[in-house]
C-alpha cells in the first residue's frame, strides 16, 4: 500500500510512476539511525531504568516463588506476573515503561533533522522521503526490540539462577509470544512519537504531546470509557441485560487504548488458566474445569485480536505520519 | 553550448501568496549563474523547485534534460546542493557524515572511502576528517558541505547563500574555490544578496524581485541597461572654473560630481580615461590622478529598485 504513493500536493501531478524503488537507501538510513541510537546517552539511561526495574521485580518475585517451587506448572511465567507490595509485577511495569522508551526514541526523529538543518541535505540525495521515514521507524523498532529482548533474556537468566528450574517448552513459547506482543505494543508508541515529531517543529513540544497522549490512555481513558458507557447504555431498571450491555460497552471502549489491549493480551498469554478476556456468564461456565490451563494455541487465539489491534494501530499512525511527511515543506 | 538547466513559466503559490511568478531561466554548461535578490524574493523556493524538493504550482523544469519531479533519483545523483545554513550531525566526524551520504548515494564502501578522502583533502579538511563536526567553524562546515557535493562528482552545483555568515577571509577562499570549480567545467548556480561577491565570480546574473526575474544577463550588460554605462572615473586635477565644464563636455560622460577641492567623479558609459585626460589638458588644467572603476552590481541593484519605486509613485 505504502509503495503506491499518491501524487503529492499541488498541481503538476505526476500521473506516471516515479523512477526507481521508493526504498532506495532504506538500509543506509536504518543502519545509521541504529548506530546513533545505540551510542546515545539517551539509550544508556533507558537501559539502566529498565534493567533496574527488571532486576528489582524479578528478585522480589523469586523470593516469593521459591516457596512454591515444584507446585506450579508455569513457574517461569510467574516471574513476569508476580507482584509484591510495593512493587508491581514486571508486566505491570512494562505497560508504562515501553511507551516511555518508545516515545523517548522517536519524538525527535523528523523535527531533529529539520532543526539540525540536515533534512534538506539528506533529501537532496538520490532517495525518496519514503525510505527516510520508514528507515527511521524500523531503526527505532529494531532498537526497541533489542532492548526488550535483552531484558527478556536477563530475566530468564536471573530466574534460572534464583529458582534453579529451567522453563518448559510451552513456557518458552508463551514467553516468546509475550516478547512479540511487547514489541508490537512498543510499535504503536513509536509510531505515535514519530507522528508527533512530524507535527511539531520543537522536539520538546513533540515529546510533551506524545506523553500527554500516553497519560490520557493510562489515566483518563478508563474513566472516560466508564462515563460514556453510563451515558450511552444507562441502567434504568436494573435488568441484568442492561448491566451487561453497559459493562460490554465500557470494555469495548476501553479497548481503544493500546494499554488495555496489551494488558489483556499479556494476561491471556502469561496466565494459561485465564479462559476469557470478556464477560462470562455462569451459564457459559457449566461443565468447565475452573483453574485448568488452556493449551497455548487457545491462549494465543484469546490474545490474537488484541495483537492485531496493536499492529493495526501502528500502521494507522505510521500511515498518517507518512502522508503528513510527504506533504511537509522542508524549508524553515 | 548545451543547456544544463531550463525552467519555463515556473510558479509557486502558497495559498494567495505567489513566491515565484512565471520564472523563465536557462543555464548553459560551464556557466556560473548568480541569482540575486533581497531576502524573501523567492530565491530559495526557486532552488527547491529546480531540485524537485518542492512541487511547482505551475510550469516546467528540466535539469540535465530530466524532469526533477518524475526522475528525482537521477537528477539528485548528478546535482549537488548546498543549502543555506548547511547542517551536519554534530556528534559524528567529518568522515562519518560524508560516509552516510555516500551510502545514500549507493557508493560501495571502498569507492566511498577514496572519494571522501579526496574531497576532504581538496577542501582543506584532511587534517580534521576524524574530528567531530560539532567543533567546526562556520567556514569549515561550508567547506564540508562542498566536500560532500564534490564527492558525488556532480555536473551541476546549486548553492544557496554560500558565503552568508562567513568572515571575509573565509568568504574570499570560498569564492576562490568556486572559480576553480568553474575552470573544471562544472556548472554552478548560486544565490546571494551579497552583491560584490556575486559580481566577482558570476558570468551571468539574474535579479529577483517579488518572485519575478526582473533583469538578467552579464553584469556589464545590466550596467549599460540600467545605469547607461556604470563606469566611475575619478579625476584629480588643478585648474580654473572652466575645468568642470570641460569635463562635462567629454563624449560619453553623463554626470560630473565635485568630490573635493580638486576632485571630480564622472559617471560614464565606458572607460574614458584617455578622453578625460585630453580634456583636462586642453582646458589648461594639471592632471594629478586618474582612475576608472568598472560598473558595480550594487549600484545596478540600488538604481533598479530606485527606478521601480519612482515608477510606482508616478503611476
Amino acid at each position: 500500500m505504502l509503495a503506491q504513493r499518491s501524487a503529492p500536493a499541488g498541481g503538476a501531478a505526476a500521473a506516471t510512476r516515479r523512477e526507481g524503488s521508493p526504498w532506495t537507501g532504506l538500509w543506509a538510513v536504518v543502519s545509521k539511525e541504529m548506530a546513533d541510537y545505540l551510542s546515545s546517552t539517551r539509550m544508556l539511561i533507558l537501559e539502566l531504568i529498565t534493567v533496574l526495574t527488571a532486576a528489582g521485580t524479578v528478585f522480589t518475585a523469586t523470593a516469593q516463588l521459591r516457596e512454591t517451587v515444584g507446585q506450579d506448572r508455569f513457574l517461569f511465567l510467574r516471574l513476569f506476573t508476580t507482584s509484591q507490595e510495593p512493587l508491581p509485577a514486571f508486566v505491570g511495569f512494562l505497560v508504562f515503561l515501553v511507551p516511555i522508551i518508545a516515545i523517548a526514541l522517536a519524538f525527535d526523529a523528523v523535527n531533529g533533522e529539520l532543526n539540525a538543518r540536515t533534512m534538506s541535505r539528506l533529501l537532496a540525495q538520490p532517495i525518496y522521503r519514503d525510505a527516510l521515514l520508514l528507515g527511521k521507524f524500523l531503526a527505532s523498532l529494531f532498537t526497541l526490540a533489542l532492548v526488550l529482548t535483552t531484558i527478556w533474556l536477563l530475566i530468564a537468566g536471573l530466574g534460572l539462577l534464583r529458582l534453579g528450574v529451567p522453563p518448559g517448552g510451552e513456557e518458552t513459547a508463551r514467553l516468546l509470544w509475550f516478547l512479540l506482543l511487547t514489541i508490537a505494543y512498543g510499535g504503536v508508541w513509536l509510531a505515535l512519537g514519530m507522528l508527533a515529531s512530524i507535527l511539531f517543529r520543537q522536539p520538546a513540544t513533540a515529546a510533551m504531546a506524545a506523553l500527554a497522549t500516553w497519560l490520557f490512555f493510562t489515566v483518563f481513558w478508563g474513566i472516560i470509557a466508564g462515563i460514556l458507557a453510563q451515558v450511552l447504555r444507562p441502567v434504568r431498571i436494573g435488568l441484568p441485560a442492561e448491566l451487561l450491555a453497559q459493562a460490554q460497552l465500557e470494555q469495548a471502549l476501553s479497548r481503544l487504548s493500546p494499554n488495555v489491549l496489551y494488558t489483556e493480551a499479556t494476561i491471556a498469554l502469561l496466565r494459561p488458566e485465564v479462559r476469557s478476556l470478556g464477560f462470562v456468564l455462569p451459564s457459559q461456565l457449566q461443565g468447565a474445569l475452573l483453574g485448568a490451563p488452556l493449551p497455548l494455541s487457545e491462549s494465543i487465539m484469546l490474545g490474537w485480536p488484541h495483537m492485531v489491534g496493536l499492529i493495526a494501530g501502528t500502521l494507522l499512525l505510521f500511515a498518517l505520519g507518512y502522508v503528513l511527511f510527504q506533504r511537509q515543506e522542508i524549508r524553515a | 553550448m548545451d543547456i544544463v538547466l531550463e525552467a519555463r513559466g515556473l510558479t509557486k503559490r502558497y495559498g494567495d501568496f505567489v513566491a515565484v511568478d512565471r520564472l523563465d531561466l536557462t543555464i548553459r554548461r560551464g556557466e556560473v549563474f548568480g541569482l540575486l535578490g533581497p531576502n524573501g524574493a523567492g530565491k530559495t523556493t526557486t532552488i527547491l523547485m529546480l531540485l524537485g524538493l518542492t512541487e511547482p504550482s505551475a510550469g516546467s523544469v528540466q535539469v540535465l534534460g530530466l524532469d526533477p519531479a518524475r526522475r528525482p533519483l537521477s537528477v539528485k545523483a548528478r546535482v549537488g546542493y548546498l543549502p543555506d545554513q548547511v547542517g551536519f550531525y554534530d556528534t559524528l566526524t567529518a568522515r562519518e557524515n560524508l560516509a552516510y551520504i555516500a551510502r545514500l548515494n549507493g557508493f560501495t564502501r571502498k569507492e566511498a572511502g577514496a572519494r571522501i578522502e579526496a574531497a576532504l583533502a581538496r577542501m582543506g579538511l584532511g587534517e580534521v576528517m576524524d574530528k567531530a563536526v560539532g567543533a567546526f567553524s562556520r567556514g569549515m562546515r561550508q567547506r564540508l558541505g562542498l566536500a560532500e557535493i564534490l564527492m558525488k562528482h556532480p555536473e551541476l552545483i546549486i548553492m544557496d547563500e554560500p558565503t552568508l555568515g562567513l568572515d571575509p577571509e573565509a568568504a574570499r577562499e570560498f569564492l576562490e574555490i568556486i572559480r576553480n570549480l568553474r575552470s573544471e567545467g562544472i556548472t554552478i548556480m548560486l544565490s546571494s544578496h551579497l552583491l560584490h561577491q556575486v559580481q566577482a565570480v558570476c558570468d551571468r546574473v539574474g535579479l529577483f524581485s517579488k518572485g519575478k526575474m526582473v533583469l538578467e544577463g552579464p553584469v556589464e550588460v545590466l550596467a549599460r541597461e540600467v545605469l547607461g554605462g556604470g563606469y566611475h572615473i575619478t579625476v584629480e586635477a588643478e585648474g580654473d572654473a572652466g575645468l568642470e565644464a570641460a569635463l562635462r563636455q567629454v563624449e560619453g560622460v553623463q554626470r560630473v560630481q565635485r568630490a573635493g577641492p580638486n576632485r571630480f567623479v564622472l559617471e560614464a558609459t565606458g572607460d574614458l580615461r584617455p578622453a578625460v585626460a585630453q580634456a583636462v589638458v586642453e582646458a589648461g588644467g594639471q592632471l594629478l590622478a586618474l582612475a576608472s572603476e568598472a560598473p558595480n552590481l550594487e549600484e545596478v541593484y540600488a538604481r533598479y529598485f530606485q527606478k521601480e519605486a519612482t515608477h510606482a509613485r508616478a503611476a
